[in-house]
């Protein structure tokens, strides 16, 4: 233990010393190593595999159950919060949605605010944001803290002043693109995506140097192949070649050019192979009438060069998509046995209802199972060809235009959302926030005004028949694609998910309760109601020889939109399950940072 | 579309000098419910609607949605319409939709866009206060209404 203890410090005295060195490469072989530190929590996703796992073991199965707040900050605004705070050294990094002011909050002094920093930001941004003005936190590297803000403007600060360092813009609001997603630095280079599916963007991946906010490359989802950064011999699709024009031949003329492929999710890296891995969204419009093809590369797992950006290998999930299922999800990468080969594998758990385990290095295709019984729309993916086979009942395409499709399970939030699932190395599994929500759907025609929403359809969500519950949180097994075990939730998960060594998980819920898990069976163990719902992700620390769990709490989101006046849907039914799914009558807006420790 | 445009006119011009008739009548500021109980701006005929609060629920789909959540009924982001159009007229409502409010403060982001030149809703304002209205009212429950005919 002393040992330990004694290693971890020399880390933390590493890590001073990087924010003083200019040196990006060396500093950010030290952002891999401090990722590596369970003490802090230097990247949104934990570490760049996004497990969202910690070897942290204080708080265990056995003493959970005595868990309490020590602390809790306001944020100071009233809106959905994703994300979570960072752990650097001795400072909290605490960040909110619109207008995205970010703390630095010191953990020697009970969370003193060492600098607090507010964007200018024009609050007409607001409307052209998708689903509430959210933003799943910053990302620190080389001494600095990186925010993407909602007016699609990149900033770094210094991470010991919060002075400005360098601003660009990385996109135009009046177009309707906008930003929610979190940065992620690889190197010397900060990775951001973009949002604006339903405003139809052209969606992209754009690697800023981190020196001074200088592009390094760009690369669309949508689009010829110079601009989609395409090898047409060397990138493949499950094992093959994807050829000249892979992206082009799916659309009809132009459509292309405000095709969607938004990137608003989240980022994971393989240091070793070099290899980042991200989703992209929905094709615009959600009318899937107006725009025949396959789409691509909208709804695709990419895999690229974290130097150049060129794809090694991409993968289309639900090729013309007809549902708005975005495959924006987080990749997780885990070398696991695959039916008993060992793999290194991504995890991908789509709003689709899939869950998809593949070889990272290669691109394919290994497990492609539900990981939600209610899933309809499609009876299963094709292992050769990777298609999912679509139910001609569930096809809002083939009912066509002004036909409502009903039954459609899931719903357009998905089985589960961007909320991140975990993996632990100790018990080998996944643990996953889902949604349970079905939906009916109706496309119509719409034309494209820029900055004007370009959606196309309507729909209405409920519960999967005869069933009350909108969530659950579940154990999975990728290497069978497997449920292990599932907890029922009033609500969506809607908050990403901790697993530690103590063999317990942690998430969050709508109604704004904190729960921990055993792991090995899904006992809740403890629950704690903090001042409003939860959307962000559970976050583990150690400070001064202790364990900390730290969550922010705000309703909001796509959830807080969808079910704060409870699920309509169908008329039947609705009486008294209706006024029950009111989010409403559990929780109300907050801004709220709780930390919890043992006693 | 011409014709749709044609009756957004015509409704419009039925609300305005019925509701400055009305406050000129009694000396009293128009009501909403006056003008409510004269004129409903939708048909319900057996739990179905005519094809402009049908035309209104979609563009409330397209256009409003995000932010007042489904069917009207509000969200952790915006009003609850179906209870403000319980004390708000149509002129008010038309304002607000066509010029936008904004509450920005220290405690509040709270963005209503303007639509006065969006078409998709600019051209269909009574569509949509008509199918607010039939929700408000409780002429029609959540989720999406069936057309006659259907
Ligand atoms: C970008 C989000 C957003 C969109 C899109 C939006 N609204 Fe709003 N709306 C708001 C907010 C926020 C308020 C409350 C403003 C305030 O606090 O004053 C509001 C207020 C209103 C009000 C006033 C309610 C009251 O009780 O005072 C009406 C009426 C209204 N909206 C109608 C609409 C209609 C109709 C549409 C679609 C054509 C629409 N809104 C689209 C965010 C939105």
């Amino acid at each position: 233990m002393k040992q330990r203890k004694k290693v971890l410090l020399s880390w933390t005295a590493l890590v001073t010393a990087s924010l003083l060195s200019s040196h990006p490469s060396l500093a950010n072989d030290e952002l891999s190593k401090a990722s590596k530190d369970p003490k802090q929590w230097v990247m949104q996703a934990g570490d760049y595999a996004n497990q969202r796992y910690s070897s942290l073991k204080q708080i265990t199965t056995a003493n959970v159950k005595e868990l309490r707040p020590v602390w809790t900050f306001s944020t100071g605004v009233l809106r959905g919060h994703e994300g979570g705070p960072l752990v650097v050294g001795d400072v909290m990094y605490v960040h909110t949605p619109f207008p995205n002011v970010v703390y630095a909050l010191d953990l020697n002094n009970a969370g003193r605010i060492l600098w607090k920093y507010e964007p200018k930001q024009d609050p007409t941004v607001i409307p052209v944001m998708c689903c509430d003005t959210v933003n799943r936190g910053v990302a620190y590297g080389d001494g600095k803290i990186i925010l993407n803000q909602a007016d699609a403007n990149v900033v770094a600060l210094d991470a010991k002043t919060g002075k400005e360092l360098w601003k660009v813009a990385n996109g135009d609001p009046k177009k309707g693109e906008t930003m929610t997603g979190a940065p992620v630095i690889v190197k010397d280079k900060v990775l951001v995506g973009i949002s604006g599916g339903e405003f139809g963007v052209q969606g992209r991946m754009t690697a800023y140097n981190l020196k001074d906010g200088s592009v390094a490359w760009k690369a669309y989802s949508v689009g010829p192949d110079d601009q989609i950064l395409v090898d047409p011999q060397k990138t493949t699709s499950l094992g093959k070649p994807i050829g000249a024009n892979s992206s082009l031949s799916t659309w009809q003329g132009d459509q292309w050019k405000t095709g969607g492929g938004a990137t608003w999710g989240w980022t994971s890296y393989d240091p070793q192979l070099n290899l980042i891995y991200y989703g992209s969204g929905n094709p615009s419009t959600w009318n899937p009438k107006q725009r025949p093809g396959d789409n691509k590369w909208s709804m695709t797992i990419f895999a690229r060069d974290a130097d150049t950006g060129m794809a090694k290998w991409v993968y289309q999930m639900t090729p013309h998509d007809e549902w708005d299922y975005d495959g924006v999800n987080e990749m997780i990468l885990a070398d696991i046995k695959v039916k008993g080969t060992p793999v290194k594998a991504l995890v991908h758990f789509d709003r689709n209802g899939f869950a998809y385990t593949m070889n990272r290095e290669t691109g394919e295709l290994l497990v492609a199972e539900k990981y939600d019984p209610a899933v309809n729309w499609a009876t299963h993916v094709d292992m050769k060809t990777g298609r999912p086979e679509v139910v001609a009942q569930y096809s809002t395409d083939k009912n066509g235009e002004d036909h409502n499709t009903k039954g459609v399970c899931p719903a357009a939030l998905g089985s589960k959302d961007q909320q991140p699932a975990s993996y632990s190395p100790d018990t080998g599994l996944f643990y996953v926030p889902t949604n349970h929500v079905c939906m009916d759907y109706e496309p119509f025609k719409v034309s494209y005004t820029a900055g004007q929403p370009y959606v196309g359809a309507t729909l209405s969500m409920f519960p999967p028949k005869g069933e009350n519950n909108l969530g659950n949180f579940i154990a999975w097994d990728a290497s069978t694609g497997k449920i292990v075990w599932s907890n029922k939730e009033t609500f969506s998960v809607w908050s990403g998910a901790l697993t530690t060594a103590g063999g317990v998980a942690f998430y969050g819920t709508l109604e704004g309760y904190l729960k921990a898990v055993d792991m090995k069976t899904g006992k809740e163990l403890y629950k704690f109601k903090t001042p409003s719902g939860i959307i962000g992700n559970v976050t583990t620390y150690e400070h001064g020889g202790k364990q900390y769990v730290a969550v922010l709490s705000g309703v909001g989101g796509w959830a807080g939109i969808g079910m704060a006046a409870g699920l309509g849907g169908d008329t039947d039914g609705l009486g008294a399950v209706g006024a029950y799914k009111q989010l409403a009558n559990y929780t109300q807006l907050g801004g709220v940072l709780t930390v919890f420790a043992l006693p | 579309m011409p014709k749709r445009l044609a009756l957004a006119a015509a409704v419009t011009l039925l609300a305005l000098p019925f509701s400055v008739a009305a406050g000129a009548a009694d000396g009293s500021a128009p009501t909403a419910t006056k003008v409510a109980a004269e004129a409903k701006p939708y048909k319900v005929e057996g739990g179905k609607v005519d094809p402009g609060t049908y035309n209104g629920y979609r563009r409330y789909g397209e256009s409003c949605m995000r932010c007042h959540g489904p069917d009207g009924a509000g969200s952790s982001y915006a009003p609850d319409l179906t209870d403000s159009l319980k004390h708000m007229d149509y002129d008010t409502f038309a304002e607000t939709v066509i010029n936008g409010r904004k509450n920005v403060n220290t405690a509040n982001n709270n963005v209503m866009p303007s639509f006065g030149t969006t078409e998709d809703v600019a051209n269909y304002l009574d569509d949509i206060y008509g199918y607010l209205k039939a929700r408000s009212d409780g002429a029609i429950g959540r989720g999406r209404p069936q057309r006659i005919g259907d």
